[in-house]
């Protein structure tokens, strides 16, 4: 049924809003409708991919079939904490500082 | 020198006939005056540049054995992180990230003598096809400044193109190397995947991404290539393969040379110049003794479907990382909002638009219930698109066809994404199948009364660049009066 959906490029305002939210993107409401008409446009030429013969092939997620590498088991210096924390977008000592988002007594 | 390629100038320095100090200088000074006009650079490295050049010109006066790119100055995108100044992606996100280490192909560079002269701007984290996607201003081209530079590696191009630096690195995703190159008229490769290390690379797609060089000749990227590429124990895709020496042999034509010729590349939809070149390019080979056989792509068409399911799936996961916490671009919360708000303002107002839009495709693409009908069918496409390189590459040592379908365009004239996304049929799928290819010029068409660069483009199987780079540097060489006639309106 969803790939129904998806391949009718029946895309609505709701799915997306609820894609904004699953990628923690705040859209106004102003600009959703413009979102989904670009969305839609690419999702219906992509629709392209139904005309391809794809039976018994197996999906490639990476160009080259390899294993994974082993390094040997030997401690090596990370980053030192100065480096890291002279991005970020606020420090308090040898810490991030983040709002607080908790209410008093959660 | 400015105009020599980085062979040569390398050449000129080592022997004391031109010194690295003035070459560099000369650069900088080229850049101080075109940038405002062109805006290639986020920004130079003048103090630093100059240093590190007059300490190789002291070496050569000395006799001191000198390493293969010994005072020559490169420019580096600037999503390739570097200790010097910044690492933006073109995004407010990382306006004021400035990265703790090299990437290992930036250290390598270095470590082969080449000079960091800065950071050029791109499509905001390698998303775009024009330059004009870029938080710190769009990047113009230098042989028509009405014109885009193509890209991502947009600033990359129109630097070597312009003459303010000797050569560059970019990062080429779905053609972001090659396409700006061809319509910058500059020669810009993509490794095979694995060729060069992406640690220090910011990831987009990570199973399509790879570091290559943009530069003045064919020579030049083969002797890149070779101080960039090996195996890296902090990138774990790498090959398992030593380091190219393509730089000994690209002087020397491949014998009996077959070039293949995909029927769909010649397509009405081109430019008929584009076209032209390409059969201009198959008649200077066969002048030159090769074989033109006709090859067979069908899955060209389906690329782009392709390559916008895995790009932007693989694009959603990597950005997510940018939450506002740790380092880039934080929102500020009014009293009472949440955490989600603050990781969802945070990447409202550090992403622009077409980097939401990637994320939201890619996160509507893996969200559940489309996973199947998208991801996992693109998955099986992309082992078809391989399968049929493969089948083309039994019958010919290159594919020859067009880098992009239109010489430069004006700014916003693909305004709309998907008008954007299609000037990458042609050089997508080399990503896909994670094989080599090039663009290098090919001529020149005139609008407007002013000449824009031709490119074409050739591909070979995965690590065959040997290959690949002497097939090219055959074409240079048949093509260097035609490419010779015209050269770009704003140069140092």
């Amino acid at each position: 049924m969803k790939e129904q959906e998806a391949r009718g490029n029946a895309l609505s305002a709701a799915q997306v809003a609820h894609v904004a939210k699953l990628a923690r993107l705040e859209v106004a409401p102003g600009r959703i409708e413009e979102y989904r008409t670009q969305l839609a446009a690419v999702l219906a030429h992509i629709a392209k991919l139904d005309a391809v013969d794809i039976a018994g092939t197996e999906p490639m997620a990476h160009p080259f079939e390899s294993s994974n590498r082993l390094d040997d088991d030997e401690p090596v210096e990370g980053l030192p904490i100065e480096a890291i924390l002279r991005n970020a977008p606020a420090a308090e000592g040898r810490f991030l500082a983040v709002p607080k988002v908790l209410a008093e007594g959660d | 020198m400015q105009h020599a390629d980085l062979t040569a100038l390398r050449d000129a320095i080592a022997t004391g006939a031109a010194s690295a100090e003035a070459a560099c200088a000369a650069m900088l000074d080229a850049a101080d005056r075109l940038n405002p006009v062109l805006n290639a650079y986020h920004e130079t490295f003048r103090d630093h540049a100059l240093a590190e050049a007059r300490a190789v010109d002291a070496d050569a006066r000395a006799g001191r054995p000198l390493p293969p790119l010994a005072g020559v100055p490169v420019a580096v995108k600037d999503n390739i992180a570097t200790v010097l100044g910044h690492t933006t992606c073109s995004s407010r996100m990382l306006g004021n990230y400035r990265s703790p280490f090299d990437a290992s192909a930036v250290e390598r560079l270095r470590s082969a003598g080449a000079v960091t002269i800065g950071k050029t701007n791109l499509d905001e984290f390698a998303m775009g096809s024009s330059g004009e996607h870029c938080h710190w201003g769009p990047v113009r081209n230098p042989w028509d400044t009405a014109r885009v530079p193509g890209g991502s590696s947009a600033g990359s191009a129109a630097a070597v193109a312009a003459g303010l630096c000797a050569a560059a690195i970019g990062s080429d995703t779905g053609g972001s190397i090659r396409q700006p190159a061809s319509l910058c008229g500059i020669v810009g490769l993509k490794p095979t995947y694995g060729r060069v290390s992406r640690w220090g690379l910011v990831a987009f797609g990570s199973s399509l991404d790879q570091v290559g060089p943009m530069t003045r000749s064919v020579r030049d990227a083969a002797l890149m290539l070779d101080c960039m590429s090996g195996l890296d124990a902090r990138d774990s895709t790498t090959a398992d393969r030593p380091a190219t020496a393509l730089a000994a042999t690209v002087e020397r034509p491949v014998e009996g040379l077959r070039v293949g010729i995909p029927r769909q590349y010649v397509s009405g939809a081109n430019d008929p110049e584009v076209n032209a070149a390409v059969q201009a390019a198959a008649d200077a080979y066969r002048a030159m003794g090769a074989t033109i056989v006709e090859a067979d792509l069908p899955l060209t068409d389906v690329g782009i479907s392709t390559y916008y399911v895995i790009a932007p799936a693989e694009a959603s996961s990597n950005l997510a990382r940018y939450d506002g916490i740790r380092y880039g671009h934080r929102a500020q919360l009014r009293p009472g909002e949440d955490l989600f708000t603050l990781y969802a303002r945070s990447r409202s107002e550090g992403f622009g638009p077409e980097v939401q839009r990637r994320i939201m495709l890619g996160t509507y693409m893996l969200s559940s219930g489309y996973y199947d009908a998208f991801y996992k069918r693109a998955l099986q496409v992309r082992r078809r698109i391989k399968e049929e390189f493969d089948r083309a590459f039994a019958e010919c040592d290159v594919l020859l066809g067009p880098t992009a379908p239109t010489p430069a365009f004006g700014f916003g004239a693909n305004a709309d994404p998907l008008a954007m996304y299609l000037c990458d049929v042609y050089t997508v799928n080399t990503n896909i199948a994670g094989i080599c290819g090039v663009s290098l010029p090919a001529g020149h068409a005139v609008r407007d009364g002013k000449h824009l660069p031709i490119g074409v483009q050739l591909q070979a199987n995965a690590f065959e660049e040997d290959r690949l780079l002497r097939a090219a540097r055959m074409l240079e060489r048949a093509f260097a009066e035609r490419n010779a006639k015209a050269r770009p309106a704003v140069s140092a």
